[in-house]
């Protein structure tokens, strides 16, 4: 399989704190994987290393075999392009119209007319199930479960080949949240693209990943197809997805 | 715990800092020159910073002219000297009054919406949004408000003069019996170009302080609301403090004194 994505010892450390202690990782064209672990074990600041929100104290990342490590400025909104993010809590745009979230990449990275975008935009949020009747609301009408659908629907907007989904069940009851992983599981397969997603929520990283890899204390522990989660062999990983307070994982109570 | 480690950890805080806002005030002004620009956002700007800032900015100046008008009369009076009035209305409205009091009302008005806007969306991760959707949160974020304000702030402390001397204006002739006619005569004679250019120069650099410190503070808030408390609550008093400093030294290059 043709790798999309590689981390190479990624390290970052925020003062004293180490959070990723050399994170390695191949995500391969059209996989679907899902990181799990618990809170504070850097699931997010991997994310944000790929995509250079963050910039790695040492380490190599790889998108498409380029170097992406270090560039910045146009090299690195040249990359971005090929991505779509998902945030937690959406992050949508509160001053604009939900279209305009929609339809913001379109109209600010590729300067299309607003009024071809906002056609695009109403045709992408069908796509996750919402009608032409929310696009001149306000996101902040709009309840969680449909924030995330907004979120998705503008992260797929620009037809990417890789999307990230940062905790995309979190805060949702179990039916929303399973609507939204069946959406996750539709775009990716629709869109062929490479998904990354990093969740605490075992029922939707087991229905939504291809391959599923642990992260625990800034290192990847194991990773495995979804299948072989269950026969891991790992006694970190037994006691993560089983949900038990008892086992080698020490809950660090004071950070 | 020893005195001196304390003081060098908060002066290390305090160079930390002065870095990285000198940092994102290199970054900010360059790409204020540097495509893509967006003009929608900067309308936008004008009509939140300018004039929504007019009522304020207009109310201060009069109230602050016709103030003046009376203390300078009370004061002159002293030496009977209660003519020169209308000379010093202008000269202080022009040179010192009109932009710092116009200055400060801004800062309060507009760095900390500012302040709090950038903030909300960096502890949301609108920020972070905005940049996966390729697009430079510094352009999308900074560039128009610090372009509307350094532009408006003129404009505003122009309007701010000519109310101001219309407060001083309407309190000499109403209540202390000066003849309108040459109250306005003695004005226009005595102010020179330099007086008001002079003040539409320091405004200019209050309108650059006052957007820098307002996006500065948003985007550097952590956590959550109180983080963005904090931040507005900072944007108001660094960007107010820095605006009274630069006044001081404006004022010593402006006058060459």
């Amino acid at each position: 399989m043709e790798t999309k994505i590689e981390l190479q010892g990624v390290k970052k450390r925020f003062g004293p704190k180490v959070v990723l202690d050399g994170v390695d990782l191949k995500v391969g064209k059209g996989e679907s994987v899902v990181i799990i672990g618990g809170s504070g074990t850097g699931k997010s600041v991997t994310i944000k290393s790929v995509l250079g929100i963050l910039r790695p104290d040492s380490g190599k990342i790889f998108v498409d075999s380029q170097d992406t490590t270090h560039i910045s400025g146009r090299a690195r909104e040249a990359v971005l392009k090929k991505f779509g993010m998902l945030f937690q809590g959406a992050a949508l745009f509160d001053s604009l119209p939900v279209w305009e979230n929609v339809a913001f990449a379109l109209i600010q990275g590729r300067g299309m007319a607003r009024r071809k975008a906002r056609e695009i935009a109403i045709e992408k949020l069908a796509k996750v199930g919402l009608g032409p009747e929310v696009a001149n609301l306000s996101p902040s009408e709009l309840s969680g479960g449909m924030q995330k659908r907004v979120g998705l629907a503008r992260a797929i907007a620009a037809d990417p080949e890789i999307l990230f989904f940062d905790e995309p069940t979190t805060g949702l009851d179990p039916i929303m949240a399973d609507v939204i992983n069946d959406l996750i599981v539709s775009t990716v397969k629709d869109l062929g693209v490479t998904a990354v997603s990093i969740t605490h929520d075992m029922t939707s990283a087991r229905k939504i990943s291809d391959r599923i890899a642990m992260l625990y204390k800034g290192k990847i522990i194991w990773q495995g197809p979804t299948a072989s989660i269950d026969t891991s062999g790992n006694e970190y990983v037994d006691q993560f997805i089983h949900g038990r307070a008892e086992g080698p994982i020490k809950m660090e109570v004071r950070g | 715990m020893n005195v001196f480690a304390s003081i060098g950890a908060l002066f290390l805080t305090f160079l930390g800092e002065v870095g990285r806002l000198t940092t994102f005030t290199i970054n900010a002004v360059t790409a204020i020159v540097r495509p893509p620009f967006y003009w929608r956002l900067l309308a936008q700007q004008f009509m939140r910073i300018g004039w929504f800032s007019l009522p304020v900015v207009g109310l201060t100046a009069f109230f602050t002219g016709g103030a003046l008008a009376l203390q300078i009369f009370i004061g002159g009076n002293r030496y009977g000297a209660e003519a020169i009035v209308p000379q010093i209305v202008v000269l202080g409205i022009t040179r010192e009054l009109g932009p710092v009091i116009a200055g400060l009302m801004v800062a309060g008005r507009v760095a900390a919406a500012i302040a709090a806007e950038i903030g909300t969306m960096r502890v949301t991760e609108q920020i972070d949004a905005l940049t996966t959707l390729s697009t430079n949160p510094v352009k999308y974020l900074v560039v128009p408000r610090l372009v509307a304000a350094v532009i408006s702030m003129p404009i505003l402390v122009g309007i701010a003069d000519a109310i101001g001397v219309f407060g001083g204006y309407i309190v000499s002739t109403k209540s202390l019996n000066f003849n309108g006619a040459v109250y306005l005569k003695n004005t226009t004679d005595f102010v020179t170009n330099h007086d008001v250019i002079s003040g539409l120069v320091k405004a200019a650099v209050f309108g650059f302080i006052i957007a820098l410190m307002g996006c500065y503070s948003g985007f550097n808030s952590r956590g959550g609301a109180q983080g963005v408390g904090t931040a507005t609550t900072n944007a108001v008093v660094s960007s107010s403090i820095l605006i009274l400093a630069a006044n001081y030294l404006l004022t010593s290059i402006l006058f060459n004194t």
